[in-house]
Formats: structure tokens, C-alpha cells, sequence
């Protein structure tokens, strides 16, 4: 018997790298932390859509390491006057499909993300004209100066800005993409994809990289690899054992409880890649009772604890980070105003105090729970149990991830199908501007899921837009950290670090950033 | 033959049935596709403008009419989340499952049937019981656990198999074999339970039949009475028992294939419930019970070909 | 020897019933009572509260004060299983009621109104053709998950079967000469239905329950292992198991007690189900599908 399954396997190791083209072809696998089911970064914030579309689309501008805006596809200038960003396209940029990329294209592009994203908008808001003005440039003008437009343009989180041939970018936003022809430096497959299972790139020969040094999305992006191929598993020990056995060559996320078993392989190497990490927030619904009460708010907010949801989470202190600023720690606008509670452990008595003189009647809290999500899971149990100490009655209900999210878009009664709270997570680049953290949105029911009417937070949120330099904006961002602690716009659970593992023996060149990047990596043939 | 056409006509309101049933299933329930592909930041109106470009926002009845008159003319729709035919998501998917069905029904009769035969042989003795014990273990234990243990002892431990994953055998015919052992084992020990039971159960009832009795008194040896009549007898509850627990095989299919990372139907059909995915949905409840439906009938005409005293 | 301490210690087992079942049947029912008692007494048995969390004291290995060690929220294993044992259990139990009540009376009315029969067995035949476990995800999923939509789900696929028995009983009866001399004598329907049909279903109806049982403790714990079970605020062993899958290689004591836990109890359900059948009806043996 043994002789037949060893025979098996050698037989396997050997098939498998004869099956390789003779010209040595490397492939890189990876396992990421989701399977890609929509592939229109414009229409979803899923983070594994915007994690292609960075693979197969290009970026007018990026940002690196430093939160600096550097050119990408085109370089920028600036008017005077502040109102005229002129942008001119880069020699030689083509897309997969085999054109040319034109000032017609980006403008579609731009026009139909603006429909989307939140940034997006403000800039429409202001926006006067957008147009070509000349082969290979063209020019925004806006009505008010609007300092934030840039940074806009190269945000790293979901719905950035990509750039698509004119006939994708002309499809309505609210419509789905069908295919993916970009001018980034891999090519999508689409043939080989499979959704929720496997996706196929290939170095795209006519890319030129940008000049500078290439540092997160900005800078050169460099392809030393044939084909990437991404594919899904269904849970994090399947993956790692994979791993271990060299059927995979980069797994994004590793759960930190099992990183033990990672550590005395001599093969395989695990870093934290993002060094900004994610945060985990709380929402509640402002609608309906009892969270309408600013009183009710405040009491879940001093109940609630960061270091014991962030060690049922995470467990390994190295890898999260107890943090007050819910504009992320490490970033410039990290402000702490107001979270002691938070941030000691929690503050039971006060939570019971505040709950006696609010209007809080025991009617049981709905607070949705995530069964499917690895990362979504310890929250509500935590929460669970500091709510009920401070004397609130919770009604646990336990639901996949997509029912969760098709059930907090509901308005209706939390008794009737509606929802009092729920917890998700964002990376740090999410949350640590006030203009793109979009919980901060206090416009009633067009707010963000729970439908805060904040009519002060508005108020600063123009500010903020309207603040011209650094000072001025972290002046702003205080009053906004201090206002969301007392208001409790969402409550803030502190931030965390995800490791990622790969084949030191097979995988070089991998390096920091908030989410994978591809180029730069090399692979070597082993066998 | 008339029994025949009576039995696939029969079919088509078995089909019906499952087709309102499991289009009222997903439109009387909560779920909205919408919020599911827009994602974690969209407002009311975005949500209702996806909404109403999948055509969501119609009437039941003109969404379920206009469904089946698809269907007639053979298009299944396309995917919501993903934009693909259905059709597309299904071929792709749907050799993994066919092959890891066909291997461990294979391995199963290969290992049970002699399982059953000696049990029943052995009738009452410690090997009976063994076999009984052994099998009542086989569903008793939960699938996932059953793969986890063969993973970690195969796999991880003495590294003879790969972890997880498929390989088409026509592009790797060995890692195609490599991988597809663990899953068949694991799936298998649900079956073998079953086909082993029935075995012994319908040889034991065989055995006490009259004919059977005849072969005995003819003075035919115990080998020839087990082989030549009983057994051939005994081929029509274990034809019956593969037919009906197909539908058994299926939902072990769903678990084995998320454990050992199978691209199969399985996969899809669970995470299109998940995502709300209803032409996807739709398509694969109908697709599966269509071929419950026909397995069924083509066990229903092996029987007259196995007991030549059931004719149609 | 095993038999004569059992049965000197359980006047219960004559010799009668161990001769004609053997050891198995009564070694599952001591385990099974077991189980039942643990679960009943679950607040005085069990160390700890099964929900009350610990961060600091998460995963630790087997110890004084937790006797099984303790899970990622530091909640005490050993309780969790004690406590699992009695939604488990209930799930088992309810589907069980649940699908054998339905399944009668549908199957009596089927039997007996033939018009009522074609339409009955066709809606029978379309929710057996539809994949068990795909038809409870769908339904958990979209209803939500708590203990009744599980036990929903996991009833309703059981219920044709169940019909199915009760159906053909009913055809094979109905032709009996006390059946046919009731309707002559104008017995009213429900009379005819409740005093002659139904007795004759009940012992394999018997049987036929411990499997459904024994399945549906199962199928729980498929749900939980696909992401569409109960909360584990209210542990069961299969969500347990599921909640600690991925520390099936670091921490497997978290999956192999609840485990060993379900597997004895369905083992024991399946070989009570199995002397049952021995004993009420020995030619039973072709029903076991």
C-alpha cells in the first residue's frame, strides 16, 4: 500500500513540473482572503474586487508610503488659482486589448466613478468642466478650491479611481462591467476565471513602468513573473496546509492563533505586509429606540471594552493595537479625545449610570452576528456580554455575512425585520480621512447604514474640505474625533494587524503595503 | 415501455414543484442581491437603481414567467453577481463533482458489498457485528470530521496525499488520482455504511427465500447459492440505496468539497445561496433534482435487468 | 461476562432481551442515558457557564479548571458540551416529533383519498428530489438562523420519507378485511383513519424516528460547519466543532470531544434504532432507506 501512494505522489510532483511549459513560465499562486465574485470595481467596495481591478487597471495617480500623491499614469499640475488640475498622460500607455490610452478614456472613467464614490462626489459637486485639451492631456476645473481633490483621486481603499477604456467607463454605474480590459501590468484572464474560485493574470508585455522608485501603488510597478493565479479556499487551515506542502506560494491573510504552527517552518516567512492595519467599529441604528437616545449610545460606548474584543479577535497582543483615534493610529490625524473608556477596559458603572437616566426601557437590543466571517465573529460575542453586564437585554441573531448585509440596508423596525447593531471592519486608509470615512456621514437617511441625522458633524465635515493646510485639517479632525466619541457616530474597537505568509524558498521581493502587490515579486524555479 | 414513458412523464410535475418551490423560497424571503454586490458603502437610492437594473423591482409573476419561458428555450439566465451564464458557472464546475461522485460510489460498492456479503454469511457472529458496528460508525460521525482525520493522517502526518485541491484528469491523470482519494474516502464512509447494511439486510432476506432454499436442497455449495442467486437477488435494494442516497451523496458532496478546496457544484451552490445569486440558485436546485430524478429511473430499469422476476 | 454484570445491575435486561438483541443495543442505551441526564442536569453538572468568556484565559490546554481547556473566548469547553448536549438533543428530538406528526398525517390522508394522493405524492416527490442539506442551507440562510428555522429546515426534507412509510402502510392495510368491513359499517373517516390505519404504522414509525433523529443531530452540525447554524452564544456540538475548525491542527481537542460527544449519541440512537426494528418487526430489514 504505502509503496502504491508514495508511487502517487512522485508520480504528482512529477507531472506537475513537467507540466510546466518548456520555456520555464513562473507562476505565482496565492491564496487571498476572499474569492472574487464582482469584478466591476466601481459598482462594489468588496475589497477582493478593488484588489484585482489595482492588478488589471492603472491609476491616474497613486499614493505611497508617505501618503504623498505622485503621478502614475499621468503627471499633474496645479493652478494658481487652485481651481485647474491639468493632467498629462504618460508616453507609450496602452491597453490590454491593444489601443492607445486617451485623454476621451480617463474622462470616462473619472465621470463614471464620480457617480460612486463618496470623494467623487464632493468633487462633481464643485466641478465645473472636465475636458480634453490636447492629444494627450486634459484638464478638471472646479468652481472653489477643493485641497482634497488629489488625495480623492489616489485613494487606496475601495472604489478608488481606475482608469477603463471609454467603452467600459461608458457603462451606467449602476450596471455592472462584463469584462476587464485595463492598461495596469497584468492582464485579466477572463476565460480562466472562475468566480469564487479561481482568478488567472498574465504579465502584460506592452506595460511601461512609471519612473521612481516604486513604493505601495506609486513608483515603478516592475513584473518579473508570467502568471498569477489567485485562488479561493474555503477556510484558513485548508490554506495553510497547502502551504506548508508548496502547493501555494503567498497566503494574504493568516489567522494570527495560527501562526504557530507557521513559525518553526524553515520555508516560510509571515509579516505583517499592511503596516496600517484595519480597525474593528460597532454601528447602531439611530432610527429607532433604543439607540435614538444619545444617553443609550453613550452607556454601549463606556461598556464596551478594546482590549477584550481585540484579544477574542486577535489573541496575540503583538498584533493589535489598543487605539483611542478613530482615525487610525500612526496616521496624521491621530487624535484620542474621549476614549479613555474605551481604551481602559471599559467603564462599567458609568455604562449602568448613564443606561438609568436614559430612556432605555429593556427592550432587547438586535444585534446581528456574522456566523461566516472569520475577522467578524468575536465582536458581537464580546459585545454581547459587556452590553448585558451594563444592563442592557441582547438579542443575539446569529446570520451569514450576506444576509447581514442585505438586512442592515433595512429601515424598517428592528422587531420587524430591522436591526439595532451590527460590527464590521475597514483598513486603516478607509477610515483615516474624514472625507472618506464614511461613517462620519451624518445626512439622515442618506447616510451610511443606521442613518445618523448629524447636521454638527456636516458642519465640520466642510471644514475639513475647506481647510487648506495640514494644521488647519488636524484642528478640524480633533473637533471630529472629540464629536464622535460623544455623539457616538459608531464606537471604535481598536485597530489590528493581519500577517500574511509565503514561500521564502520559492517567493522574493515581497513587500509592504496595504493590500498585496504583485509586481516587484519574483519566483524561482525550484524543481 | 409504457411504465417507462409513464415514469418520465411523471417527472414533469416533479419538476414544477420544485421549480415554484424553490423560486417562492428565495423571492418570499428577506435577501437583496443588490446590497450584496454594491457592498459595504452605498446609499438607499444607488441600492434601488442596482435594484432595478437586475429587474428585481418586477412583479413576482412576470419574473417567474418570464424565468420558465427562459428556461424553455434552454437559457438559464445569468449570473447577478458575477455577470456570467449560468450555464458557464455550471460546466465549469461541474466535472470535479461529477468525477468525485463517480469515484466514491465506485469505491463504495467495491468495499461494502463484500462488507455485507460476509456479514450476512457470517450471520450473528463477531464478525457480523463488527461489520454492523463499523458501519452504524460510518454515519454516525460527522463528514468534515471524517476529512479532517484522513487529511491529517494522510496528508499532514505521513504525507503520502496532497491536502487539497482538483486537477482535471485529462491535463495530470496522477494528481487527478493523488487528489481525488481523500474526498472519495471521506464521502464513501457514508455510503459504504449504507451499502453495507443493505447488503447484509437484503442477503439475509434473500437467503431465507424459497428458491434459494431449492438451490440449497439441490445441493448446489454455499459459494454458488451466495453468488450465483443470492446475491444477483440481493443487487436490487443496493441499486435502490444508491439511488436514494444520491440526494445523501450531494449534501456530503457541499461539505467534502469545501474541506479539501473542490471546485464543484457543491461550492457554487452554497455560495450562490449565500450571495442571493437566484438565477444561479434556481438553476442548480432544478439541475440536481433533474438527476436525482434520473438516476432514479435508470435504477428503476436496471432492476429488470438484475431481477428477472421484476418486468415492465 | 459484561452481560451478567449489565444484567445484575439492570434487572431490566432479561435474559430474553439480550439473547435476541445482544450487548450493543443496551450498551447505547446506558450511553444515551447518560447523555439525557447530563443534559438535563447541565446547570448542576457543568464546571462553568458554557457562554460567560475569558480573553485571558483563551486556548489554554486541559487543566484543573478547565478540564477540557477552554476555546478562543475562554469559555470552558467542557460546559460548552454538556450544555451543546441539550440543544443537540432538542434539535434531534424536535425534528423528530415535528417530521413524524407531519409525516402521519399526511401519509394517512394520502393513503386513504386517492385524489387527495397524486397531488399530495407529487409535491413529496419534487421536496425528495431537492438535495437535502442545499434545501435547509437555503432555508436557514434566507430565514435566518435560530434553533426553529434549523429545526424547520432540517424537518421539512424529512417529512416525505416519512409520508412515504406512512403511505404505503395505509395501501397494504386499507385492503384488509376489518379495514373494508369498517367502511361498509360507515364508520365516519377520522374514525377509520385513527382506530384501524394508524396502529399499524407505529412500529415502523419507531423505527424510522431514531433515524431521523440520529440524522437530523447530524445535518446540525453540517449547517454550523457551512456558516448557517445556530449562534454559538447557544452551543450545540456541531457549532461548536465548527466555531474551532480552524484549530483542528493546534487545539483538535476542540473538535474531538464535542465530537466524540455527537458521535456516541448518534451511534447509540442508531443501534436502539436498529434493536427496535430487530425486535418489532424482524423482516423489517428493506424499509432502511
Amino acid at each position: 500500500m504505502t509503496a502504491i501512494w508514495k508511487g502517487l505522489t512522485v508520480a504528482t510532483a512529477l507531472s506537475l513540473s513537467t507540466a510546466l511549459p518548456a520555456l520555464a513560465e513562473t507562476t505565482i499562486t496565492a491564496v487571498m482572503h476572499s474569492g472574487l465574485r464582482v469584478i466591476d470595481p466601481v459598482i462594489t467596495t468588496a475589497h477582493i474586487t478593488r484588489d484585482n481591478a489595482f492588478m488589471v487597471f492603472d491609476t491616474l495617480v497613486a499614493l505611497n508610503s508617505d501618503f504623498e500623491v505622485t503621478p502614475q499614469m499621468a503627471d499633474f499640475e496645479l493652478s494658481d488659482d487652485g481651481l485647474t488640475y491639468t493632467f498629462t498622460l504618460r508616453d507609450g500607455l496602452k491597453w490590454h486589448d491593444g489601443g492607445d490610452v486617451t485623454p476621451a478614456d480617463c474622462i470616462a472613467s473619472i465621470k463614471r466613478w464620480m457617480q460612486r464614490d463618496g470623494g467623487g462626489q464632493m468633487i462633481a459637486d464643485k466641478m465645473q468642466s472636465l475636458e480634453a485639451t490636447g492629444p494627450n492631456s486634459f484638464a478638471l476645473t472646479l468652481t472653489e478650491p477643493f485641497p482634497y481633490t488629489l488625495e480623492a483621486m489616489a485613494k487606496v481603499s475601495s472604489l478608488a479611481l481606475f482608469m477603463m477604456p471609454e467603452r467600459l467607463a461608458n457603462t451606467p454605474a449602476d450596471q455592472a462591467i462584463t469584462e476587464l480590459v485595463g492598461s495596469g501590468p497584468f492582464k485579466f484572464m477572463a476565460d480562466e476565471f472562475q468566480p469564487g474560485v479561481k482568478v488567472v493574470y498574465e504579465k502584460f508585455d506592452d506595460y511601461v513602468p512609471s519612473d521612481g522608485p516604486q513604493s505601495w501603488f506609486s513608483g515603478a510597478k516592475v513584473v518579473n513573473v508570467d502568471r498569477v493565479e489567485w485562488v479561493t479556499m474555503p477556510d484558513a487551515q485548508t490554506t495553510i496546509n497547502a502551504l506548508m506542502n508548496g502547493e501555494i506560494d503567498f497566503m494574504e491573510a493568516v489567522p494570527v492563533d495560527l501562526l504557530p504552527i507557521l513559525d518553526g517552518m524553515p520555508d516560510i516567512d509571515n509579516a505583517v505586509l499592511s503596516p496600517l492595519g484595519s480597525v474593528a467599529v460597532g454601528r447602531m441604528n439611530f432610527k429607532y429606540p433604543p439607540f435614538d437616545d444619545i444617553k443609550v449610545r453613550q452607556a454601549a460606548l463606556a461598556a464596551m471594552s478594546q482590549i477584550d474584543t481585540l484579544t477574542a479577535l486577535i489573541g496575540n497582543p503583538d498584533y493589535f493595537k489598543v487605539c483611542g483615534a478613530i482615525f487610525g493610529c500612526d496616521t496624521p490625524l491621530e487624535f484620542a479625545d474621549g476614549s479613555e473608556d474605551l481604551t481602559a477596559g471599559g467603564n462599567v458603572d458609568k455604562a449602568k449610570a448613564l443606561l438609568a437616566e436614559s430612556s432605555y426601557d429593556g427592550t432587547p437590543i438586535v444585534l446581528m452576528q456574522p456566523t461566516d466571517v472569520v475577522t467578524l465573529t468575536a465582536q458581537p460575542i464580546v459585545a454581547a456580554q459587556k452590553l448585558r453586564e451594563a444592563g442592557f437585554e441582547v438579542d443575539m441573531q446569529p446570520m451569514d455575512w450576506q444576509t447581514l448585509v442585505t438586512r442592515r440596508a433595512s429601515q424598517a423596525d428592528p422587531a420587524e425585520g430591522g436591526w439595532n447593531m451590527f460590527f464590521t471592519n475597514w483598513i486603516v486608509p478607509e477610515v483615516s480621512n474624514p472625507l472618506a470615512n464614511i461613517m462620519l456621514n451624518g445626512r439622515g437617511d442618506n447616510a451610511w447604514f443606521g442613518w445618523p441625522e448629524d447636521p454638527e458633524i456636516e458642519g465640520l465635515l466642510s471644514d475639513y474640505a475647506a481647510a487648506t493646510d495640514l494644521d488647519g485639517q488636524k484642528s478640524v479632525a480633533e473637533q471630529i474625533q472629540a464629536h464622535v466619541m460623544d455623539n457616538v457616530n459608531y464606537i471604535h474597537l481598536g485597530q489590528y494587524y493581519s500577517p500574511s505568509a509565503w514561500r521564502s524558498d520559492t517567493l522574493s521581493g515581497v513587500s509592504e503595503a496595504p493590500f498585496p502587490i504583485f509586481w516587484g515579486l519574483e519566483k524561482s524555479v525550484s524543481n | 415501455m409504457l411504465y417507462l414513458l409513464r415514469r418520465a412523464l411523471a417527472a414533469i410535475p416533479v419538476m414544477l414543484v420544485v421549480a415554484v418551490f424553490v423560486f417562492l423560497l428565495l423571492r418570499l424571503t428577506p435577501g437583496d442581491p443588490a446590497a450584496i454586490l454594491a457592498g459595504d458603502m452605498a446609499t438607499p437610492e444607488q441600492l434601488e437603481r442596482i435594484r432595478t437594473s437586475l429587474g428585481l423591482n418586477e412583479p413576482l409573476t412576470v419574473q417567474f414567467f418570464g424565468w420558465m419561458g427562459d428556461l424553455l428555450r434552454g437559457d438559464f439566465g445569468t449570473s447577478l453577481i458575477s455577470g456570467k451564464p449560468v450555464l458557464d458557472l455550471v460546466a465549469d464546475r461541474m466535472w470535479p463533482t461529477i468525477w468525485i461522485a463517480l469515484i466514491t460510489i465506485t469505491l463504495s460498492v467495491i468495499i461494502a458489498v463484500p462488507m455485507g456479503v460476509v456479514a450476512a454469511w457470517k450471520h450473528k457472529t463477531w464478525i457480523d457485528h463488527i461489520v454492523m458496528t463499523f458501519s452504524v460508525l460510518g454515519f454516525s460521525i460527522p463528514v468534515f470530521v471524517i476529512g479532517y482525520l484522513l487529511i491529517k493522517l494522510f496528508a499532514l502526518d505521513l504525507k503520502w496525499l496532497p491536502v487539497q485541491g482538483y486537477v482535471a484528469p485529462s491535463k495530470d491523470i496522477a494528481g487527478f488520482a493523488a487528489r481525488s482519494v481523500l474526498p472519495a474516502l471521506t464521502l464513501a464512509s457514508i455510503y459504504i455504511a449504507l451499502i453495507a447494511r443493505m447488503t447484509r439486510a437484503s442477503l439475509l432476506d434473500v437467503l431465507g427465500e424459497d428458491y434459494v432454499r431449492t438451490a440449497r436442497a439441490k445441493g448446489l455449495t454455499e459459494k454458488r447459492v451466495l453468488f450465483r442467486h443470492a446475491l444477483r437477488n440481493a443487487a436490487v435494494p443496493v441499486m435502490t440505496v444508491i439511488g436514494t442516497g444520491f440526494a445523501l451523496l450531494i449534501s456530503g458532496v457541499v461539505v467534502t468539497e469545501s474541506v479539501f478546496n473542490i471546485p464543484g457544484l457543491g461550492r457554487l451552490t452554497v455560495d450562490s445561496i449565500f450571495a442571493r445569486d437566484y438565477p444561479v440558485i434556481q438553476a442548480l436546485i432544478l439541475l440536481t433534482s433533474g438527476i436525482y430524478v434520473l438516476v432514479n429511473l435508470l435504477i428503476d430499469l436496471s432492476y429488470s435487468l438484475l431481477d428477472p422476476r421484476i418486468r415492465y | 461476562m459484561a452481560e451478567k454484570t449489565l444484567r445484575a445491575a439492570f434487572p431490566i435486561f432479561t435474559r430474553k432481551i439480550t439473547a435476541h438483541v445482544g450487548i450493543a443495543p443496551i450498551l447505547a442505551a446506558v450511553v444515551l442515558a447518560l447523555i439525557v441526564l447530563g443534559a438535563l442536569l447541565a446547570p448542576w453538572v457543568a464546571p462553568h457557564d458554557p457562554i460567560a468568556q475569558n480573553p485571558i484565559m483563551r486556548l489554554k490546554p486541559p487543566g484543573p479548571d478547565f478540564l477540557l481547556g477552554t476555546d478562543a473566548y475562554g469559555r470552558d469547553l467542557l460546559s460548552r458540551v454538556i450544555y451543546g448536549a441539550r440543544v443537540s438533543l432538542l434539535i434531534g428530538l424536535g425534528v423528530t416529533v415535528m417530521a413524524v406528526v407531519l409525516g402521519l398525517a399526511i401519509g394517512l390522508v394520502s393513503g386513504f383519498f386517492r385524489v387527495a394522493d397524486a397531488i399530495i405524492m407529487r409535491i413529496m416527490d419534487g421536496l425528495m428530489a431537492m438535495p437535502s442539506v442545499l434545501l435547509a442551507i437555503a432555508i436557514v440562510s434566507l430565514m435566518g438562523a435560530s434553533i426553529w428555522t434549523v429545526m424547520a429546515a432540517i424537518t421539512i426534507p424529512e417529512i416525505p420519507r416519512v409520508v412515504r412509510l406512512v403511505r404505503s402502510i395505509v395501501l397494504g392495510a386499507r385492503e384488509e378485511p376489518y379495514v373494508e368491513a369498517a367502511i361498509s359499517l360507515g364508520t365516519s373517516m377520522p374514525r377509520i383513519l385513527w382506530r384501524h390505519l394508524m396502529p399499524n404504522t407505529f412500529a415502523p414509525l419507531t423505527v424510522q424516528a431514531t433515524y431521523v433523529c440520529a440524522s437530523a443531530i447530524l445535518t446540525e452540525a453540517i449547517l454550523s460547519f457551512l456558516g448557517a447554524g445556530v449562534s454559538t452564544e447557544t452551543p450545540t456540538w456541531g457549532n461548536i466543532m465548527a466555531e474551532a475548525r480552524i484549530y483542528f491542527q493546534l487545539k483538535p481537542s476542540l473538535i474531538l470531544w464535542p465530537g466524540v460527544a455527537l458521535s456516541l449519541c448518534i451511534l447509540s440512537i442508531n443501534l436502539l434504532g436498529d434493536a427496535a426494528r430487530d425486535i418489532l418487526d424482524p423482516r423489517m430489514g428493506k424499509r432502511e432507506n
